[in-house]
């Protein structure tokens, strides 16, 4: 057979133009080597064993992001992200499309999980890029409902409405290490957008602490994200944020202005 | 590189018009038997577009066939890209709408004796064989699962061996837009299991790895990889490489083949992933493409749109609105400008529709985030001819303005496709809708939740300062209902980056400063600074040529 266009060079014989189709191809591509090991990229491979783990599953998941081989690998992963109180969004991302090319392999505990770590990685709209790879009879589920109905309050700053919804879902919560917190963190980022200055109890609201918590978690931020709390006109502490330039509009100006230096450097030849 | 003029076109044509004489003369003499003799192996018998009216011999070749055949493999040969490209772009076109209206091309046996029997030649035949097939018949099965297996082994020549041909980029794009496309046809096809027959499920169960998922990903991530456009497009950066500068061509006797397949599989991928749900993954994929320029992805307008529509759309399911208006602006922009040219290339009618479904997805985003002044004029007068009133209505957040969000998001997103195969139970049921729902639902739920934002909106614009009390009597809320709306309201126009930083999509924003609303315009910042260095530059440039005047 003639092959002037191009040596195929491979084990393909003639011009097998009506292939009998029974054959795979899902093994004619080139085989990956899966690297538990991170010297390949001449970087030293983390001493610590917890953080060595993230470093060899992500890169499982960079050289192989379309390998169902991988989907036990990535499930222990999940766990390991609760227990660690780490995430990685594009880790369970790849999890989920699996997950949606071979929907019988699926693991609701393991879903769960992902998701309550979206709503946790608040405001970033992780918790929407995982829905939308959940086939909707899954989002049926009663604690999938749940977890949309608390995603819906974050994303509507109903922080009451969360609190007590989330109170009543405790069994469901608890199994992942760390939620309130993040929680908080995403509500004083929502307070830090929108105040200046903000009334106490609207943080107590926010955040769901109260009393002497309360006055330990806004201490906490006096000293490290520089609040300071005033007395306000007869009607309790007002607390005044940090300025950034979301809540700020005059650091927005300045930053507006300037010129990156790779724009400068067009000009190095008329300043030289 | 893109060839442009006439005279040679007209060249390969002579040839092909005056073969196409002699093939009508012959024409009548064709007769059912002819048809019947042959043995081209249709298994599930002809296509059902084919009927007995026109007879359809696919090992008769005529002889217009013969010459398109003869002169493509030839000017492959001496890779004459030029001429490739005239025969692609024109004469395959011209001999479809003149011979192969509603049959498919002569069978690749019945060509390959002209093409030496060239193993490559027949894929790359076979693969516009199946594109003209898909482009104006309705594909069996069998048919799908040959056309899969087809590009298997194109692409396996194309990864394994050393194809040593220069295709134009044109041709390139189309392959991997054609094998999405048919990934994404078949899995629409195989989802309508009401219809299915029993020869159809089993020829299904057997075939269970054409069009594959898996195979499909791994072959468009095969081609990046294996084409290191990666790696190439970063050495171009530091000046060790051409790439775009050549569009891709490989201008010291090597092949583009494998390297511009490679680059085009980065939009495949987008593509995909956009079909699958997977906006986050899809944006990944297109990274290494810097969009804010010019590059190989804009050589061919197919490839552009695609690229752009895409990006735009997932943008906008990201909720980063101003990033989705700012592209979606500008290639609209393009394509008011330059679309006179494409009118009579095979693609406009796909330009239009795309033009036309990214005006929606425009009217959409601007509606949510209503940035006008990040649109060009010209766009602005099309948009408002198209799209002004239901703009208008859909400011409303009722249940109307809602149906509106779901008529333009319905007619504008990507054909979305469940990817797993059927269980084959009875009863078999259509899941072809599915995929589409779950989108256009997360959608809505998204606009529901910022119902209430539009309204803030029109009292923002008329105040500049305003207490806590007197808007939320004026929107008749209570205070701590109103406190979250404004909070829903910072939340939803404040997105994050693709580096995790806050971006604030808001036109208007403001503060609370206690029990104050302080309403800040953001008056888009003039860069006088970027202009500046321009004029600078200019200056400098007049300068150096004044320089080089000697006055007598």
């Amino acid at each position: 057979m003639a092959c002037k266009l191009g040596q195929t060079g491979s084990s393909q014989g003639g011009p097998s133009l009506n292939p009998n189709g029974t054959k795979s191809h899902k093994r004619h591509l080139p085989a990956k080597t899966f690297r538990w090991t991170s010297n390949k990229m001449g970087r030293e491979p983390p001493s610590q064993s917890q953080s060595q783990m993230s470093y060899t599953v992500e890169q499982l998941v960079a050289v192989n992001p379309y390998n169902p081989d991988i989907l036990p690998d990535l499930e222990n992963y999940v766990n390991e992200q609760v227990s660690s109180e780490t995430y990685s969004l594009e880790a369970n991302l790849c999890l989920l499309r699996l997950y949606q090319f071979e929907p019988e392999r699926m693991s609701t505990q393991i879903v769960a999980r992902i998701l309550i770590k979206a709503l946790m990685a608040m405001p970033a709209p992780d918790f929407s890029l995982c829905l939308f790879l959940i086939p909707e009879r899954v989002q049926m589920d009663e604690q999938f409902k749940t977890l949309i109905v608390l995603s819906h309050y974050l994303e509507t700053a109903k922080f009451r409405q969360f609190w007590d919804e989330a109170a009543k879902n405790r069994h469901i919560l608890e199994v992942v290490p760390g939620f309130e917190q993040a929680i908080q963190r995403y509500a004083v980022h929502v307070l830090s957008l929108t105040y200046q200055k903000v009334p106490r109890t609207v943080i107590a609201e926010a955040t769901n602490i109260e009393g002497v918590s309360l006055d330990k978690f806004i201490e906490h931020h006096v000293a490290n994200s520089g609040w300071v709390v005033t007395k306000g006109q007869g009607k309790g502490q007002v607390v005044t944020l940090s300025l950034n330039e979301f809540n700020h509009p005059e650091l927005k100006r300045s930053a507006a202005d300037s010129i990156p230096l790779d724009h400068i450097t067009r000009i190095f030849p008329v300043l030289g | 590189m893109r060839p442009n003029s006439d005279t040679q076109q007209q060249h390969s044509h002579c040839d092909i018009s005056s073969a196409l004489l002699l093939y009508r003369s012959r024409n009548p003499n064709l007769s059912a038997s002819t048809m019947a003799a042959v043995g081209y192996d249709y298994e599930d018998g002809l296509p059902s577009s084919v009927d007995g009216g026109l007879s359809y011999d696919p090992s008769f070749v005529p002889d217009p066939v013969k010459s398109f055949v003869v002169h493509l493999y030839r000017h492959i040969r001496e890779k004459n890209v030029y001429e490739i490209h005239q025969m692609y772009e024109t004469s395959f076109h011209t001999l479809s709408d003149r011979m192969f209206k509603d049959t498919p091309w002569p069978s690749v046996e019945a060509v390959a004796q002209y093409v030496d029997n060239d193993h490559v030649f027949c894929l790359l035949y076979r693969e516009m064989w199946y594109r003209h097939l898909y482009a104006r018949l309705s594909p069996t099965l069998k048919q799908r699962i040959d056309s899969w297996d087809n590009y298997c082994s194109l692409f396996q020549v194309v990864l394994h061996g050393v194809v040593n041909m220069q295709l134009p980029n044109q041709w390139l794009w189309d392959m991997v837009d054609e094998f999405v496309y048919q990934f994404q046809s078949f899995c629409q096809y195989r989802a309508k299991m009401k219809n299915k027959t029993e020869q159809e499920i089993a020829l299904l169960r057997q075939h269970d790895q054409a069009w594959n998922v898996y195979g499909v990903l791994n072959f468009l991530q095969a081609l990046m990889e294996k084409s290191s456009i990666i790696q190439i497009l970063e050495q171009e950066k530091e000046g060790l490489e051409q790439f775009t500068a050549t569009d891709g061509y490989d201008y010291n006797g090597g092949s583009n083949v494998l390297k511009v397949l490679g680059y085009f599989s980065m939009v495949g991928l987008l593509r995909v992933h956009c079909l699958l749900g997977d906006y986050q993954t899809g944006l990944k994929c297109l990274l290494p493409i810097d969009i804010s320029q010019q590059g190989v992805y804009t050589s061919v307008i197919g490839s552009h749109i695609t690229t752009i529509y895409h990006y735009g759309f997932a943008n906008l399911m990201l909720r980063r609105y101003v990033e989705a208006i700012r592209e979606f602006n500008k290639i609209l922009l393009y394509i008011y400008k330059t679309k006179q040219y494409h009118q009579k290339s095979p693609q406009y009618e796909q330009i239009l529709k795309k033009n036309e479904q990214m005006y929606a997805l425009l009217t959409i985003s601007l509606s949510l985030c209503p940035q006008v002044k990040l649109v060009d004029e010209t766009v602005n007068s099309q948009l408002r001819e198209k799209y002004g009133e239901k703009m208008l209505r859909m400011q409303r957040y009722d249940d109307e303005s809602f149906a509106l969000y779901d008529e333009l998001f319905s007619y504008a997103c990507p054909k979305f496709i469940t990817p797993s195969a059927p269980t084959y139970e009875e009863p078999l049921v259509n899941y072809n809708q599915d995929a589409y729902r779950l989108q256009l639902k997360l959608f809505l739920y998204e606009v529901k939740q910022q119902q209430q934002l539009s309204v803030v909106r029109t009292f923002l614009k008329v105040y500049s300062t305003i207490s806590l009390e007197k808007l939320a009597s004026y929107m008749e809320v209570d205070e701590s209902t109103l406190r979250t709306i404004l909070m829903t309201y910072k939340h939803k126009t404040h997105s994050v980056g693709a580096d995790g930083k806050t971006i604030s999509n808001a036109d208007i924003d403001f503060y609370i400063d206690d029990d104050l609303i302080h309403v800040v315009e953001s008056k888009t910042p003039k860069r006088y600074g970027d202009y500046f260095l321009r004029q600078i530059v200019k200056l400098e440039a007049v300068i150096g040529d004044m320089d080089r005047v000697k006055l007598e």
